[in-house]
């Protein structure tokens, strides 16, 4: 009963570390070409970045499940590379939430990067720093706080998920059954105690990462004075 | 020619269309002077290839840019100083001195560690962060932080322009020891006279984008046909030693190529000193003979090489030698007239004021 009930609790985190990770491989370089970008595909491709922002997760999971599925074109690519379907499984959510939270992490970055200002990359590459030194012994340094609130947003935001999920993961236990989805079961099946418990522990989880960030900002902002 | 910098660059930029054809000395102090928005900035900046423009730049025989290829900006053997430093604020001053020396080979440095710490004198600032520095420190470490770079050519941008006169005035000599200690070239961008005055060898006049003037910079700054003539300002640079000192009257002979002055004395004079001065046109009259009863003490012989009347209503403007050394004297049309100055003339130059540069 209790392994059941601590379930849910180990398989989200497990699925935001693992997106957070994942998005900032694949939200860095988007952030650094959004940033510092000047052609005229950059305001399609910021927009692609915010769509999760406005689109219901309803229709983001029902494309992803198209798409994923048997006779989508990525259902297809999986399942001739042998790794089969994506969707009702956990590396289905993995994808998912990654779409899903992607401009959680691109936007904070992309800020963070154009923040750092052309003065210093100038000034490095007349020290001699070739194009990938710059990026990362300046601007990555230069823009820390800026990974550490994507971080800290994707890694909540991926928590909260729960419309898309319940769109393509379905509610396997151990396996897609995360901690939004488990609440909606416990109340649909009127345990509202256990509901209670884990309800309570997300508010109080969320409040203390809010307050973490925005303490974290405001430290950056003090020391920038300094 | 691989002893030059030569610099050609066309592009239209907002403000001003950048048209300049420069061959440049591979010694010493170019000045690129002129009023904010001549485009010497920017000139400047496609020189280092921060700024792209159609155009080539050589520097001793090496090719940086070409009508075919542009080498990237880190693959130069440049040095640049920036008005507003640049130093990178996450780093401490060692760490920043430290982020181009560390990308030169051992065997292609010039400069020692030690020494640009020395020469800048930053050494008990090391462990310091630029926040906490002071505006000149933050200039000097980023000075020291481009010479760590063993350059072959140092590009400045205004370093003095955002001190306070003070951090000038402790900049300079450190600039000059430079000018006279090391080999690099400098290309140095300033719209103020006195710094132009103190510092450069050789000059460059902007304005829209284009060279108006360019050479020696005495002899520049001595031409009747030099574009700022008509500034209140017009004079020339005399560069000379300091021959003996005169406490009794407080003076101090100045000796140069041609005759000798008598400045101020000022405490920081001593026989042997290398000094610039600076003599205004308007505050040389002429005459035809020497005259002892007269309050100016400063009478030198010259030959009149070249007379511009009228570059104002009623000014003339008139070019002399004293020996080698060119002067200017700016006098009325008709005293002109009167005295009948013409080129080969012998006159007596009376110098009114004679300004110590720093």
């Amino acid at each position: 009963m209790l392994e059941t009930y601590w379930d849910p609790v180990w398989l989200t985190l497990r699925l935001a570390t693992t997106t957070t990770l994942l998005l900032l491989l694949i939200g860095t370089p988007i952030a650094w070409w959004l940033a510092r970008s000047r052609r005229w595909l950059r305001q399609p491709v910021a927009a692609i970045v915010a769509l999760p922002l406005v689109l219901p997760p309803t229709v983001l999971g029902f494309y992803l499940l198209l798409v994923m599925g048997p006779d989508g074109w990525v259902g297809q690519m999986t399942q001739s590379l042998g790794i089969g379907l994506l969707p009702f499984t956990f590396e289905g959510l993995v994808v998912a939430s990654v779409i899903y939270s992607l401009p959680f992490t691109v936007q904070p970055l992309q800020n963070a990067f154009e923040a750092v200002g052309e003065g210093f990359m100038e000034a490095a590459s007349t020290l001699r720093a070739a194009p990938w030194e710059r990026f990362l012994f300046i601007a990555v340094p230069l823009a820390r706080n800026g990974f550490l609130t994507a971080s800290v947003l994707t890694f909540a935001h991926t928590i909260g998920e729960f419309g898309v999920i319940l769109m393509i993961g379905g509610n396997i236990p151990g396996e897609t059954k995360v901690l939004s989805v488990a609440i909606y079961d416990h109340v649909e099946s009127l345990e509202y105690a256990q509901a209670h418990w884990l309800s309570a522990g997300m508010v109080v989880f969320s409040f203390v990462v809010l307050v973490t960030l925005y303490a974290l900002n405001g430290k950056a902002r003090a020391g920038a004075l300094r | 020619m691989t002893t030059t910098i030569h610099a050609r660059f066309r592009c239209a930029f907002p403000g001003f269309d950048l048209d300049v054809d420069l061959t440049l000395p591979s010694t010493g102090i170019t000045a690129l002077f002129g009023h904010s928005g001549c485009g010497k900035t920017t000139l400047l900046r496609c020189m280092a290839g921060l700024q792209n423009a159609p155009g080539t730049m050589t520097v001793l025989g090496e090719p940086w840019q070409t009508e075919e290829f542009v080498r990237p900006v880190h693959k130069r053997p440049l040095a640049y100083v920036f008005q507003e430093t640049q130093l990178f604020p996450h780093l401490n001053v060692r760490k920043n001195l430290e982020f181009g020396y560390r990308r030169i080979p051992a065997s292609e440095r010039q400069v020692e560690f030690d020494d640009a710490v020395r020469w800048l004198g930053l050494e008990s600032h090391l462990a310091r962060m630029p926040a906490g520095l002071s505006g000149g420190e933050r200039q000097r470490v980023a000075i020291a932080r481009a010479l760590l770079t063993s350059p072959r050519l140092l590009l400045m941008d205004e370093p003095l322009s955002a001190l306070d006169r003070a951090s000038k005035q402790d900049i300079l000599p450190y600039l000059e020891r430079l000018r006279d200690t090391l080999a690099i070239p400098i290309i140095y961008v300033s719209h103020s006279t006195p710094e132009v005055a103190r510092l450069a060898d050789h000059i460059v006049m902007m304005e829209d984008g284009r060279v108006i003037a360019q050479g020696p910079l005495q002899e520049t700054l001595a031409r009747t046909n030099n574009p700022f003539r008509l500034e209140d300002d017009a004079g020339v640079l005399l560069e000379g030693r300091i021959d003996h000192l005169d406490p009794r009257w407080h003076l101090a002979l100045f000796q140069f190529d041609g005759g000798q002055l008598w400045l101020r004395q000022d405490d920081r004079l001593t026989p042997g000193d290398m000094v610039r001065v600076q003599v205004l046109a308007r505050d040389i009259s002429l005459a035809l003979a020497e005259h002892s009863d007269q309050s100016i003490q400063n009478l030198v012989p010259a030959i009149i090489d070249q007379v511009d009347p009228d570059v104002a209503p009623g000014v003339s403007l008139v070019r002399l030698l004293a020996g080698p050394t060119p002067l200017l004297s700016r006098l009325t049309t008709r005293a002109v007239d009167q005295l009948a100055l013409a080129p080969g003339k012998n006159v007596w130059m009376q110098i009114k004021s004679v300004a110590l540069v720093d």
